[in-house]
């Protein structure tokens, strides 16, 4: 793990493996990790919405459960997305297959069933 | 190489040019956050602005001269890192609220 981590930042094993592609590649691997940014700092917005502008809910700590679940699953996809940025460009540069990934459909499953959660709870409150 | 020399290039400065907007948008939560309750929290405020201040010099880099025609090294992992430390800013300002 701190090997990976480690590579993030080390430029020059980067730019070491494999040959030098197309820079349009590069620039599109690039595009790719900020539009997985925005999806991150979408959900890191959707928590601190949910911080400031919820009201008490009437379980006990749900707004803030919400809040910090959101942050996390923001800073997730933001960390993700570097990772999957390295071993992409890396993947690139040597030819390989690009990496596959499970984490869209885990992210995708996680946010649809905390939108169903929140369903259940606002129906259960308007009818309580 | 020759077919769209300049397209691809100013599609990445777009997309950094849209990411800064939404930390920017992030930045403006989270000083509200430092505002509400009865104190100011300085600290949290300072550190997002200088996640911010991160993201705006990376940004200004691949904005600029050659930028986005080098492939991109420190400025993914340091924009990724100021967004997760936006995110952690804002779980501990939640955490400290409950006591």
């Amino acid at each position: 793990m701190w090997e990976a981590i480690r590579r993030w930042f080390d430029p020059r094993e980067l730019r070491s493996v494999g040959s030098t592609p197309d820079y349009r590649f590069s620039l599109a691997n690039e595009r790719t990790f900020l539009a997985w940014l925005r999806t991150g700092l979408a959900l890191i917005a959707g928590g601190l919405a949910a911080a400031q502008f919820l009201p008490r809910l009437p379980l006990a700590y749900l707004r803030e459960v919400i809040a910090v679940a959101l942050l996390l699953l923001g800073a997730t996809v933001a960390v993700r997305a570097v990772d999957h940025w390295a071993r992409t460009e890396r993947a690139i540069r040597l030819g390989e297959e690009l990496p596959a990934s499970r984490f869209p459909a885990v992210l995708a499953l996680v946010v649809a069933a905390g939108a169903l959660l929140l369903v259940a709870a606002v129906l259960a409150r308007g009818l309580g | 190489m020759s077919r769209d020399p300049g397209l691809q290039p100013e599609r990445t400065r777009l997309a950094w040019r849209r990411t800064l907007l939404a930390v920017t948008a992030i930045l403006l939560l989270e000083l509200r956050l430092a505002f509400t309750g009865r104190t100011f929290d300085a600290v949290l405020a300072g550190l997002a602005v200088v996640a911010w201040l991160g993201v705006l010099v990376v940004d200004w880099r691949r904005a600029t001269g050659s930028g986005p025609r080098r492939v991109a090294r420190w400025s993914v992992p340091l924009t990724a890192l100021a967004t997760a430390g936006l995110a952690l800013l804002g779980v501990l300002h939640v955490v400290r609220g409950l006591r």
